[in-house]
């Protein structure tokens, strides 16, 4: 067990920073960010599609809601880890933290973007304005506060570096408790990402909207998308960077995810047929099309899982993360846009600067995490070289 | 922590949640001193002077026809970040009889409701959207608001709107000009309506004008009062109008501080037809059953940090490298 530890002790990849991937990014970024320019003087509607029938586009739908969803790696694996006592998952925590931090922390410097009077964005925290009632105040404080646990959690990857040995000595006899916090909230916004369609009522199609169960179906899907996340970086870090596969261990979080995916579909399915909401699948619509789109992306990760041998296949293993990324984002694009409906008239669909941004905002994620993984000790180390 | 024992933990943490919404948070009721709208179809003779008026009372731009060519009369089609009020017209067929579902027409006025439990009110985040204890007007406080359009996706009736063109932009939604109150002045739409089609007052007031209006035979003569209810008489004779037997604002979505009588259905003058329970009544209900006192999120916190005690610690005699290996 020793051993085993200590091989996988985290260390710098290291290696060249500046590869044509890297550049890449970087203009994709620098294209994002030039867009933005834009947007902060001649406002919102000059860059994007926004408009009274869809006051929330993409910058929301996607960079905020499914981003931080896609960023569930940290929250899944310290569960798994530290909450169920699961620790040959060890070496998967600290990429899938590194991860975490920079979706959270992009998903909330993205709201700055997308708000109309980001100057006042303090006053949602703030004694006085801030209205507890609201669905949005609880996602906003949670989701600020987590950003704030993940980086104290990944702290101790960059403490020596700096030369605080000392504060990550201190820090590692409190860290169980950052930990638990670092479970805790992403349990509360993850939910209330979906709460928050509450409130749209009879202006979501029936599909998506489950009233009392959105809040359960968004944690499920958002705990499902950071196990989807898990594999499928783990796979690309190891192609990437040409290292071995860690199918053994992925295969075997497969069978966690296989049963809570089962789980999932028993609650959507079961409450559309409760709510005898079934009968919007069945018409020639785009809302029904992209409904059977998001339960096959769920469907066929049910039926991939499920066998021990398609487990053990990396291939299939990575199609099954695929699919359940985009199965959790169609269920979140779905709700928030497609079966977003205000009345007669109204029409949305991501203008191309809105789309320079959002793709920016995820190249820069990409780029920020290559380069730390080659200067910080994220990735187990290869050799036990100590 | 096994994971048995985690089982239980959840299970009585989802005990909790399941008895949570069942303590519905409870309906609102209506201020006794509420002020609003009875907006009457059938008296509405499409002349806009209220659209004029309107702009004018709350200092709005005007709105051109896109590729009308003619860039000097402010022609608002619905409401917008310009625009807090607005007539639109219900057309079928030759158009020939007013207020009349087939070859008819009828007029519909747009402006806020000011419902008796908003949706914008509840769903703001920094209490930017307040409702008045006394009045029940829905208030508007840009100096708070951080501009994440959340009132805009969640009024069910498309009212707050949001001015998309402008680096500092801002919510646009009718206030029942409450700025004129202190000049003795009320609501401009209603002031300077030629048939009494919007009158202004209080909404008890106004709910008795329209219990009358629908209890009148039509065609038999009457009075119609114009301007406010309470204020100087300015009322002038009339012929009853027919009905569709609905009063819209009496229950939908917990009532509504204006009120509207028309003689076509209100689902094809663009009003939706709404439950009584309010969907803001919904959501505190899911948000204070989750999250009141913090109860659950403490209890669960609780067996999480127990947990995460345990295992960390074991981690560490297994290891024997301490604290390298906190994720």
């Amino acid at each position: 067990m020793a051993e085993h530890a200590v091989s996988h002790a985290p260390a710098p990849l290291g290696g060249r920073l500046v590869t044509p991937v890297t550049v890449t990014l970087a203009a994709l970024a620098l294209a994002a960010a030039v867009v933005l320019a834009f947007r902060f003087i001649y406002g919102l509607g000059a860059v994007t599609n926004i408009n009274d029938g869809y006051p929330w586009g993409i910058w929301v739908a996607y960079d905020v809601v499914v981003g931080s969803a896609f960023a569930c790696g940290g929250y899944v694996m310290a569960l798994l880890v530290y909450i169920f006592n699961k620790g040959e998952y060890h070496p998967l925590v600290r990429p899938a933290l590194l991860a975490s931090l920079f979706g959270y922390t992009l998903a909330g410097a993205s709201v700055i973007f997308d708000l109309g009077r980001y100057w006042n964005f303090w006053h949602i925290l703030t004694p006085g304005y801030a209205q507890v009632n609201s669905v949005m105040f609880e996602v906003a404080v949670c989701i600020s506060l987590y950003i704030l646990v993940m980086w104290i959690e990944f702290s101790p990857a960059f403490l020596d570096q700096l030369g605080f040995g000392g504060v990550k000595k201190k820090l590692s006899k409190a860290m169980f408790l950052f930990i638990a916090l670092g479970v805790l909230l992403p349990s509360m916004h993850q939910s209330s990402l979906g709460s928050l369609l509450v409130i749209f009522g009879r202006q979501i199609n029936p599909l998506w909207q489950a009233g009392y169960l959105l809040p359960l179906e968004y944690l499920m899907t958002a705990v499902l998308l950071g196990f989807a996340m898990v594999v499928f970086e783990a796979t690309l870090v190891s192609v990437g960077f040409r290292r071995p596969l860690e199918t053994a261990l992925l295969s075997k979080l497969a069978k966690f995810i296989w049963g809570l995916l089962i789980a999932y579909l028993a609650v959507r399915v079961g409450d559309l047929l409760a709510r005898g909401a079934l009968g919007n699948a069945f018409r020639f619509t785009i809302e029904a099309a992209s409904f059977w789109a998001e339960m096959l992306c769920f469907a066929i990760p049910a039926w991939l899982l499920a066998a021990q041998a398609r487990r053990n296949n990396p291939g299939k293993l990575f199609a099954a993360a695929v699919l359940l990324m985009l199965g959790g984002f169609l269920l979140r694009i779905n709700g928030f846009l497609v079966g977003y409906e205000t009345g007669a008239g109204w029409h949305y669909f991501p203008a191309l600067p809105e789309l320079v941004v959002t793709i920016g905002l995820i190249a820069f994620e990409i780029l920020a995490y290559i380069v730390l993984v080659k200067i910080l000790p994220v990735l187990p180390a290869q050799s036990a070289t100590h | 922590m096994d994971r048995r024992d985690f089982f239980k933990l959840s299970l009585a943490g989802g005990a909790a949640l399941a008895a949570g919404p069942a303590l519905a948070r409870e309906d609102k009721v209506i201020p006794t001193e509420a002020l609003g709208l009875l907006y009457d179809s059938t008296l509405c003779i499409g002349c806009k002077a209220c659209v004029a008026a309107c702009k004018e009372a709350n200092d709005m731009p005007p709105e051109f026809l896109p590729d009308s060519g003619q860039p000097y009369w402010d022609m608002p089609l619905d409401l917008s970040g310009k625009t807090l009020n607005v007539i639109k017209v219900y057309q079928n067929g030759k158009m020939e009889h007013k207020d009349q579902v087939q070859d008819g027409y009828a007029f519909i006025k747009k402006s806020c409701m000011h419902c008796v439990d908003p949706s914008c009110v509840s769903a703001c985040p920094v209490a930017a959207m307040q409702k008045d204890p006394v009045t029940g007007v829905v208030s508007y406080n840009k100096d708070a608001c951080i501009g994440c359009r959340y009132c805009v996706a969640a009024c069910p009736f498309g009212v707050p709107r949001f001015t998309y063109d402008k680096a500092i932009p801002q919510i646009s939604k009718c206030q029942l000009c409450r700025q004129r109150w202190a000049a003795g002045k009320y609501s401009a739409c209603a002031e300077v309506c030629p048939t009494g089609a919007t009158l202004f007052g209080k909404v008890s007031d106004l709910k008795r004008e329209a219990a009358r209006r629908r209890a009148l035979t039509p065609g038999s003569q009457t009075v119609f009062p114009r301007g406010r209810l309470g204020g100087p008489d300015e009322s002038y004779p009339g012929v009853a109008s027919k009905y569709v037997d609905r009063l819209y604002g009496q229950t939908e979505f917990g009532g509504t501080q204006m009120i509207m009588l028309a003689g076509v259905p209100f689902e094809k003058l663009g009003y939706p037809d709404l439950p009584p329970r309010s969907d803001a009544a919904r959501s505190e209900t899911l948000q204070h059953g989750l999250y009141r006192g913090l109860v659950t999120p403490l209890v669960f916190l609780g067996a999480l940090t127990y947990a995460a005690r345990r295992n960390v610690k074991d981690e560490e005699g297994k290891d024997g490298s301490e604290g390298d290996h906190h994720g």
